[in-house]
């Protein structure tokens, strides 16, 4: 695979990811679909990568507090303040959720 | 870090994600995959941090302590009764970084590494304004679904002449910005083509409400992992491309779940209107009456009967009568009362809306059963305790092939010995229809809000 593009690699990752998502999510039982979308919102936030490496490889001198104000790092910095919300606020509010899902010990 | 450690890390990161799913296959596993899922960020996000040549940490550590802290303040603040705003809003904040981070990418394409002689690659240049249309269409729509949900816009479908043909329009107006937007690199049509996709998601949202919100709230969720996966191929980040196939494949299963428990197809829900349509149909005056009674007649049969089972609707999370509901169904277990709750799957504004809401009042999720676990036990109870909820209990679904919920599984109420109704008026539900259990021999109407209802009843079991 040598000559194989990068783009065409990456899409045969997404297919199989696509069918990894497919059986899993089948699999949820349907009493937690609402944690499930919930779950989904956190991870959904590893979009905080792409916005982390518009920061994080930045060289340019520094401005106020050390923030960067060229449009890219700042696009950086509001993205990675609305990702954080997701990983954050998703993450708890689901772990908020699956622990009100109890079984009553012997009651039927 | 070499690239090819972080890969391997990536790849890591992605196997603790498709893990946290794998645990909501069940209540016991489910907190031990969220573990897994906040693993899987925190390796992520370390494996970013340490590459080479990185710099800048103290602004970034700012930006995320400051979303961070409005994330978990919003996580521990929220009401359980909310879950669908939240999460609507957190699917619009997905798609604006999405956008921003498009942005910042298009500005500087080497951070990315996808510049090429000052411009940037043909194929990188395609996925970034794929990723970019389909995020400003996630924040934009979702920002319409919030506020549909939240009520402060009118939850009724908004259908106007010639919509169909201005979506197609602007459809058609976006594959051209982004051939364009591939073709030129200028910022102008980067700035156009945002707006556009911005119109399109609130075009495409407005005309779908009600009980469609369901199908609404996962397929936005569907979008968010999409723009995702969009950003992930610019970037060409494994982690970005596997959790945004995992999320919008996940969205899309749901919207699929959704539609077919109302026996609709995809198109038909996207394309809107579902109230509207309905309406048009003259409703047949019925000239039967319906009985209506009090507290103390619920509470009555319910006291003389061997088996309640519960059944839930959007009117339970309005009034917030979870609490109440779970103490009545306490008092009738202590009489030897035999009690079970019946979901159907589009009960609420969101999947598994109903259940979260029961978990929250501590009702034990063996008691809970799904539509198909439960149907038949409605013939061999003796009273349906319907609360909140019209259509998923209409017969007309199975009977009359021109009702517009016609072929729609319903809980089959009727077949239980007493249906009890507590319902505001004898209004018709969201599809419009009249329901004929409301007049049957043995329903009894309990008029009033579900919430003040059920405490009556509460006091009455004492």
């Amino acid at each position: 695979m040598n000559n194989v593009d990068p783009f065409i690699i990456n899409l045969i990752v997404f297919t199989l990811a696509i069918f990894v998502g497919y059986f899993v999510v089948w699999a949820v039982t349907p009493a937690l679909h609402t944690p499930l979308m919930s779950v989904t919102n956190a991870i959904s936030g590893i979009i905080i990568i792409g916005s982390l490496t518009l920061i994080l490889l930045d060289n340019e001198v520094k401005g106020l507090f050390g923030f960067q104000n060229n449009i890219s790092s700042l696009m950086g910095y509001f993205a990675t303040v609305l990702a954080s919300i997701n990983v954050f606020g998703g993450f708890v509010v689901t772990q908020r959720m699956l622990v009100m899902y109890k079984k009553k010990k012997q009651k039927s | 870090m070499s690239e090819n450690l972080s890969a391997i890390c990536y790849l890591i990161s992605s196997i603790f994600f498709i893990m946290a799913l794998k645990g909501l296959s069940s209540p016991e596993t489910a907190r031990r995959g969220n573990l897994f899922g906040v693993l899987g960020m925190l390796l992520a996000v370390l494996t970013l941090v340490y590459q080479p040549n990185t710099t800048n940490f103290i602004p970034v550590i700012i930006c995320i302590l400051i979303g961070g802290t409005v994330g978990t303040i919003l996580g521990v603040k929220i009401k359980m009764t909310a879950m669908p705003q939240l999460v609507a809003a957190f699917h619009s904040l997905v798609g604006l970084a999405a956008v921003f981070v498009a942005a910042g990418a298009f500005y500087a394409p080497e951070k990315f590494g996808i510049a090429y002689e000052d411009t940037i690659k043909i194929v990188s240049a395609i996925e970034l304004s794929v990723g970019l249309v389909i995020g400003a269409v996630t924040f934009s729509g979702s920002i319409i679904a919030f506020l549909k949900l939240q009520s402060l816009m009118s939850g009724n479908p908004i259908t106007f002449k010639f919509q169909h043909l201005l979506n197609a329009l602007i459809g058609i107006l976006i594959i051209i910005g982004i051939y364009l937007l591939v073709i030129k690199q200028s910022s102008e049509i980067f700035i156009i083509l945002s707006i556009l996709a911005l119109i399109i998601g609130v075009l495409i949202i407005i005309p779908i409400g009600g009980a469609d919100m369901p199908v609404v709230v996962s397929m936005l969720n569907s979008y968010s992992g999409w723009a995702a996966a969009g950003i992930g191929f610019t970037l060409e980040n494994v982690s970005l491309i596997i959790v945004g196939a995992l999320v919008g494949s996940s969205g899309a299963i749901l919207s699929y779940i959704m539609c077919k428990a109302m026996n609709r197809s995809f198109i038909s829900v996207i394309l809107g209107g579902f109230g509207e349509e309905a309406s048009k149909i003259v409703m047949t005056k019925t000239d039967k009456m319906a009985k209506s009674g009090g507290a103390s007649d619920g509470s009555f049969i319910m006291k003389n009967s061997e088996h309640v089972i519960i059944v839930p609707g959007y009117g339970m999370a309005v009034s917030q009568a979870q609490h109440i509901v779970k103490e009545m169904s306490d008092l009738l277990k202590k009489k030897g009362i035999k009690v079970s709750f019946a979901i159907h799957p589009v009960a609420g504004r969101m999947p598994g809306h109903m259940n979260v809401l029961l978990a929250e009042a501590n009702v034990s999720y063996d008691e809970v059963f799904e539509l198909e676990e439960i149907n038949s036990d409605f013939s061999t109870c003796d009273v349906a305790f319907v609360i909140g909820a019209n259509d998923i209990t209409n017969p007309a679904a199975k009977t009359d092939p021109a009702s517009p919920i016609a072929g729609m599984p319903i809980l089959d109420v009727e077949a239980a010995k007493t249906v009890l109704f507590v319902k505001r008026s004898l209004s018709p539900g969201y599809a419009g229809i009249d329901n004929k259990v409301f007049y049957n021999e043995n329903t009894l109407m309990l008029f009033g809000d579900a919430k003040k209802i059920v405490e009556e009843i509460v006091k009455e079991l004492n």
